[in-house]
């Protein structure tokens, strides 16, 4: 590992001061890639738009301009060709960070996601380890047109080799983009788009919880609530407006997982809600049900339910919000499991 | 006799056009239509060494070579065609699940691989056997992918040899990565310290979507790679005419990077051509793509029946253009070599292959640990807890006198998977 990310902090320039401070999550993400770029002159950005522009979301705002136009590369159009080549340059030793426009567009870099980015290290049996992330935005809710609302998460945490995780918020953002750049396992990061503009507190000053772990977010005994992502701000705001006490619980690592916590808290709680934007079939909140279930089972009062997206494609904007699970789908879905 | 690539071949004039499709879909085309047609596209090609083992000369690409040096070639193309074969041999006879031959490709692969510098990298596709050897990856070292145990054995880092790729093209893009990464560290520049990376791959890939984008980035990232496509005119069962409708070679141009055609049977052309090519990406003049016009003289892979989809005529005549015969030739003729050293040579092959078969014959069985190895840098708790839990499960075959999980059907005992799935809250 190179130096542990909490060394990085705030010695940016243009980086978080040390202490609390309430920053978007975009903003936070640009100081976590900025401090990471400062800590290692190895790691580099690639994507479309994310030089001058700052991508179109302005995660990248200002790197190129700092750092040059060799470390933030405008890559031409082509996102198998933004994998590939980032793959060949974390062969010469470079730790390249991809940034995916929006999580419709990775596919035609899934080959080599798939094919190669997850198997290099396991085919060289670790002569060749793949130091790279890949950042895709992710989720619906900003009135997009297709392919700019999608929760693919499952088919990546379905491969073995790579490591998928999803922050929720500025602080989570900040850390684990730095944790991920450090890991030497190739990473999927995920992105809350539309989360990106909500401010929450960033203490650098307090030192972050290792990548792979999940987060107990508010206690309590009435049932268990576990979500990750965008959906994250929806469950605190259910649990906030139910009158019982609701156990949440963030994922952030979704391969693997880190389900002691969940375990934990279903066998205090004996019920389980899962909430994800993704279609529930074969997915994340599928594979959280099922070792539940395995590790749980004497504990469970009450079938564990999934608050999901539909098995559909995602809709046209204009019905996206019939399709997102909101406070109100959460609530009902905690009725359910608490009438057993 | 046949032509010089160069010349249009005298059977070019029975093809309609350059559509070898017009003739194809014709009712019962001659075997020479079918050739005709097939070769279609070819054109030009630089040529140092005729198959009659004659030189000659080219206005751009001289080469001075002495005896010794051919020599070496000759005995390196011998050699690894001799491994090739044994390759081959092991498959028939249940040492290896698959192999895939390069024979007919020696020349295009020993005259490129001896044109690489100590500093350069290479990134194979599956059939590179010759570059390898040129890479100093021992033959022996191959045979993990082929038998089985392993998906590439070998340290690219040590050797400047990346490990097999399989799935076509992807590695054009690791390659095009990895010569940026060269140029964003200042490693070209000079002719004798600068670094090159080179690409091998075949004319079926030249119609995925990776080498297009390989293309575009090696030339707005000037990068200093070289295309060495291999153009063996078969892909699988799909001749080259269903990949492309002009020369590939011709591609480059449209990427705006140099692109040459060279008689990939001719060790010595594809040595001068590669030499000029990888010295233009070491001192920044990259990308540069080279086709050697070379032919797959065996099947695709040992599980590949060749006689499906082309014409015994049309490898008779590749026989007569044999990449090695045509410097054995050339050493007879001028003089260079006599017999002590052909014999020499094959006595060396014969020892090189034996070598090749012990190695396979005594290769362990790998265990099932195995599996479970390497698959992340930060061990997954997932995948160590499913590690403990089969280890111990396989363990318990172990002592017993029962075969090993895999023949359970043939014991009175019913699988015993189940016990797998242990429950944590029982």
């Amino acid at each position: 590992m190179a130096a542990p990310a909490t060394d990085r902090a705030g010695s940016g320039g243009q980086g978080p001061s040390n202490g609390p401070s309430n920053i978007t999550l975009a903003k936070a993400l640009n100081d976590g890639l900025r401090a990471a770029m400062e800590g290692d002159d190895k790691v580099i950005l690639m994507g479309e738009d994310i030089g001058k522009l700052g991508g179109v979301f302005r995660i990248t705002d200002g790197l190129q301009k700092d750092f040059g136009e060799q470390r933030v590369l405008d890559t031409p159009l082509a996102e198998s060709g933004i994998i590939g080549t980032a793959i060949g340059l974390a062969l010469r030793g470079f730790r390249p960070v991809c940034e995916i426009q929006f999580d419709g567009f990775v596919f035609p870099g899934f080959d080599q996601i798939v094919s190669q980015l997850s198997k290099l290290r396991y085919r060289s049996q670790g002569k060749l380890p793949m130091r790279l992330v890949v950042r895709i935005p992710f989720g619906g809710g900003i009135g997009a047109v297709e392919h700019h609302s999608e929760s693919p998460e499952s088919l990546f945490a379905h491969v073995a080799g790579l490591k998928v995780v999803a922050c929720s918020n500025a602080a989570d953002a900040y850390w684990m983009i730095q944790q991920a750049i450090d890991s030497d396992d190739p990473v999927i990061f995920f992105e809350p788009k539309r989360r990106y503009w909500e401010k929450s507190e960033l203490d650098t000053s307090v030192k972050p919880r290792p990548l792979h772990t999940s987060r107990v977010l508010r206690t309590g005994s009435a049932a268990t609530v576990v979500a990750y992502g965008p959906m994250v701000r929806t469950v605190l705001d259910a649990a906030a407006a139910a009158d019982c006490e609701l156990e949440v619980i963030d994922l952030r690592t979704l391969s693997p997982l880190d389900l002691a916590p969940v375990f934990d808290a279903v066998r205090r709680t004996g019920r389980l809600v899962c909430v994800a934007e993704a279609p529930g079939e074969s997915s994340i909140t599928a594979e959280v049900a099922a070792r539940v279930q395995q590790e749980c089972f004497y504990s469970l009062e009450a079938p564990v339910l999934r608050v999901t997206g539909f098995d559909t494609p995602y809709p046209p904007s204009k019905c996206e919000e019939y399709y997102l699970p909101d406070l109100d789908r959460v609530l009902d879905a905690v009725d359910r499991v608490l009438a057993h | 006799m046949p032509s010089p690539p160069h010349e249009p071949p005298s059977w070019r004039q029975h093809a309609s056009g350059t559509h070898a499709a017009a003739t194809a879909v014709e009712a019962e085309p001659s075997a020479e239509q079918v050739i005709a047609g097939l070769r279609a596209t070819s054109e030009g090609g630089v040529q140092l060494l005729n198959p009659e083992g004659e030189r000659v000369s080219h206005p751009d690409f001289d080469l001075e070579i002495s005896a010794a040096e051919l020599k070496s070639l000759y005995r390196d193309m011998v050699l690894v065609r001799r491994v090739d074969r044994e390759g081959n041999a092991l498959q028939r006879q249940g040492q290896l699940g698959i192999w895939v031959p390069l024979l007919g490709q020696e020349a295009a692969q020993i005259g490129a691989g001896r044109a690489m510098a100590p500093q350069d990298m290479a990134f194979p596709s599956y059939r590179e056997h010759g570059i390898a050897w040129c890479r100093g990856v021992d033959p022996t070292e191959l045979l993990g992918v082929w038998r089985g145990t392993d998906h590439g054995s070998w340290d690219p880092n040590d050797t400047g040899f990346q490990l097999y790729t399989i799935v076509i093209a992807n590695q054009c893009l690791h390659a095009t990565g990895y010569a940026m990464g060269q140029r964003f560290e200042g490693m070209i520049g000079d002719s004798e310290t600068g670094e090159a990376t080179i690409c091998f791959f075949g004319d079926g890939a030249t119609s995925q979507g990776d080498v297009h984008e390989s293309f575009v980035w090696a030339a707005v990232y000037d990068a200093p790679v070289l295309f060495f496509c291999q153009n063996n005119q078969w892909a699988v069962s799909e001749p080259t005419e269903r990949q492309s409708r002009v020369p590939l070679y011709r591609r480059a141009q449209g990427y705006g990077f140099p692109g040459i055609r060279v008689d990939g049977n001719d060790v010595l052309a594809t040595l001068a051509v590669t030499r000029w090519a990888l010295e233009e990406c070491r001192t920044g003049n990259g990308p540069v793509l080279i086709e050697a016009f070379t032919y797959r003289m065996d099947a695709h892979t040992t599980s590949d029946d060749a006689t499906r989809y082309r014409l015994a005529e049309e490898l008779e005549a590749w026989k007569l253009r044999d990449p090695i015969e045509r410097v054995r030739v050339h050493l007879v003729r001028e003089g260079l070599a006599g017999q002590d050293f052909f014999d020499g040579v094959a006595a060396e092959s014969d020892e090189l292959a034996q070598r090749v078969r012990s190695h396979a014959e005594a290769m362990p069985q790998p265990g099932p640990e195995r599996i479970f190895s390497e698959v992340y840098a930060e061990a997954s708790p997932p995948v160590q807890a499913q590690r403990e839990e089969f280890l111990a499960y396989h363990a318990t075959f172990v002592d017993t006198e029962e075969p090993l999980a895999g023949s359970s059907i043939d014991t009175e005992e019913p699988l015993a998977g189940s016990s797998i799935d242990t429950a944590g809250d029982r």
